[in-house]
């Protein structure tokens, strides 16, 4: 029920500017189930996004949000996040935000294993700007950009973050809806940089250059592809929690450093 | 025989694209500008169009893909809006500063923040001093022709310089208009094809982008200087050559309508261009002798035409879709410093209207012009500076 979860919404800049059967909307849902099962202040609660259709979500989340430029969401929650560690640091991107051009952006997050939860939004698809081929659209799939399949191959951005340092990574769909509400309460709790991927459906820009009649056929797809153990057919992808891991986290790390430093010149 | 097609300007633009051919294009999407390498894209993938179509993962390295294809000496393209632009602005002196002659289209969008994906002139007109040259146009049919006029201008060898064809977003990139198509024989009448004076050579090595010491680093910038001074005299002749064998002709550095005997000037750049022209007949309809003077080059800036055809007149309005913030609009300082070498000094009043794709109405114009006519009669009664339509002022 949205009267659940309206407390978190700016209602008065609904509607949203979603397509219908956008799975946006449900992810933007869990995402604040999750912050409410958290019991977060917030107030204290900062939304960063980049530009593309998942981040037009700060414009309808009544937290501190910062809507920024292409590709530069962590780089702003980073700065962010050292100037005021006690604030609850959340990233929202999508294809392009996370794996084109802000990708360097996102391997840099995760070396340096900064506390901020990073929810990516994967619809394998440029939606806002009409329908380009994205580092995450799936091989020989088609886009405006690629009528004839996509030559590339996608990014798996969970094996990129882990390989960078990440220390929390997990996957989930709109349809698991539920499930991606728990893993982005996972997320928050780990002390570290955490990315859950979020598989999401664009059935305006995507879905109807790759045989999807309806979204209901995306979604149903989300259902009969995401696994969670076992043998990985082709088009399948695993869910739930995909890597833990223990490492420095930076801000505290920084934060030590200063106190340090202060107290040797103090002493000196 | 050349066809006539229903197009926007952005489609008009990737089919004067086609027609010039070039060897590599690589673009990352935004808006305004997509649909311009979309259309390509598909030209490409079903063999229109011999290019290899690069999906780089971002505006900075679409024009890196750019700089490194013009470097083998090959004809390249590429498109963008806005922010876009901007996150290209260390690309855009690399590519100029070798003197590749790329072609880019820029669908014109105002600069965030506030976020906004609405036509201003504000992204090109604030990449001014990266080196390239800029060419407004004021309909679908401009952007063609001016398109396949860039490529000849950029590749002249006295010019070797990159062209930007700017279009305004929406009100051209996605409006459609009847345009005439000319075929691929007749364009190669036009537009030879690229014969570049330096090129990665396996058989003679050569260097891109040395490391320039101060004793020469003056003298590359005063060559695209030189580049920037041939380019103001070959772009009225190529345009003059154009219309000689496609029958249309845009203006060259600019294009003056109603100015001969004119008592009020305005001077506009891009599509307003089209309104403003209908606005004057209404106004001369009335009596009142006004002109239009439409800015095709923004860069080089074209000082002399510009003076010649103001200078005679009484108040001159500029408008600007951009904002040279704690100054004025930035064309109205380029007007001015047009008119100080001249010999009579007409009152220049700015205009700051169409922001963030905020309509430029008829209404709006005459208001221009009312307020022109005020400047001359009552001077020292207007304002240098004037957003139109403001919706709250302090």
């Amino acid at each position: 029920m949205f009267s659940e979860i309206a407390q978190y919404f700016r209602t008065e800049a609904l509607p949203h500017i979603w397509c219908p059967g956008c799975g946006i909307g449900t992810v933007t849902a869990a995402f604040v189930r999750a912050i409410k099962n958290l019991q977060l202040d917030q107030n204290k609660v900062v939304v960063v996004s980049g530009i593309g259709c998942s981040s037009r979500m700060t414009g309808y989340l009544d937290f501190n949000t910062l809507h920024t430029t292409h590709g530069r969401a962590l780089a702003f929650a980073t700065g962010l996040k050292l100037a005021r560690p006690e604030l609850d640091v959340f990233v929202v991107m999508g294809d392009g935000d996370s794996s084109a051009i802000g990708g360097n952006h996102l391997i840099h997050a995760a070396r340096r294993n900064i506390d901020i939860t990073a929810l990516v939004i994967n619809n394998s698809i440029y939606g806002m700007t009409g329908g380009q081929c994205s580092p995450l659209t799936p091989h020989d799939k088609r886009a405006t950009t690629s009528p004839y399949g996509n030559l590339d191959r996608p990014f798996d951005l969970l094996d990129l973050a882990r390989a960078a340092g990440a220390t929390y990574g997990a996957r989930a769909t709109a349809y698991h809806n539920q499930l991606l509400t728990k893993l982005l309460v996972n997320a928050y709790n780990n002390p570290g940089f955490s990315i859950v991927e979020a598989i999401s459906q664009c059935p305006v820009s995507y879905g109807r250059r790759n045989k999807f009649k309806t979204p209901a056929d995306m979604v149903l797809w989300q259902k009969e592809h995401a696994v969670t153990r076992g043998e990985l057919g082709g088009e399948d992808f695993l869910i739930g929690d995909i890597f833990k891991a223990q490492a420095p986290e930076f801000v505290a790390g920084y934060g030590k450093l200063r106190e340090r430093l202060r107290g040797g010149s103090a002493d000196g | 025989m050349a066809e006539r097609k229903f197009l926007n300007g952005n489609y008009a633009l990737a089919a004067a694209v086609k027609l010039a051919a070039p060897e590599v294009i690589a673009a990352y999407p935004i808006t305004p500008q997509s649909s311009i390498v979309e259309k390509l894209a598909e030209f490409v993938s079903n063999g229109e169009l011999e290019a290899d179509f690069i999906k780089v993962e971002s505006e900075h390295s679409a024009l890196a893909a750019c700089y490194g294809a013009a470097s083998t000496g090959c004809r390249v393209f590429t498109a963008t809006s806005s922010q876009g632009l901007a996150y290209m602005a260390e690309m855009l002196p690399y590519v100029s500063g070798n003197r590749f002659p790329v072609v880019m289209a820029v669908a014109n969008r105002g600069l965030a923040a506030p976020w906004t994906i609405w036509g201003d002139h504000q992204d090109a007109v604030s990449m001014r001093d990266h080196g390239w040259i800029q060419l407004h146009v004021e309909n679908a049919q401009e952007a063609l022709d001016t398109c396949l006029q860039a490529y000849k201008l950029a590749e002249h060898p006295g010019v070797l310089t990159p062209v930007m064809v700017c279009l305004d977003g929406f009100v051209l990139s996605h409006t459609e208009e009847l345009v005439e198509v000319p075929t691929a024989e007749e364009v190669k009448g036009f537009l030879p094809p690229y014969e570049p004076m330096h090129a990665v050579d396996m058989n003679n090595p050569t260097t891109f982008c040395i490391g320039a010491g101060p004793d020469v680093f003056t003298e590359y910038k005063y060559s695209q200087q030189l580049g920037m001074e041939a380019a103001l005299e070959l772009i009225p002749e190529i345009a003059a050559e154009f219309a000689e064998k496609f029958g249309r002709n845009h203006g060259g550095l600019i294009e003056s309508y109603s100015c001969e005997d004119a008592e009020y000037i305005l001077v506009s750049m891009g599509s307003v261009t089209g309104t403003a022209r209908v606005v004057a007949d209404q106004l001369r309809s009335e009596g009142v002798k006004a002109g239009i003077l439409k800015l095709r080059a923004f860069r080089p800036f074209p000082i002399q035409a510009v003076s010649q055809v103001i200078k005679r007149a009484k108040g001159i309005g500029v408008l600007d879709r951009d904002y040279s913030y704690g100054n004025e609009g930035a064309l109205a300082t380029e007007v001015k410093a047009a008119l100080y070498g001249s010999d009579v000094r007409p009152s220049v009043t700015n205009f700051i209207a169409g922001l963030g794709g905020r309509d430029i109405l008829p209404s709006d114009i005459r208001e221009m012009f009312a307020v022109l006519e005020r400047s001359v009669s009552q001077p020292g009664s207007v304002k240098p500076v004037n957003f139109v339509g403001l919706r709250w002022q302090r």
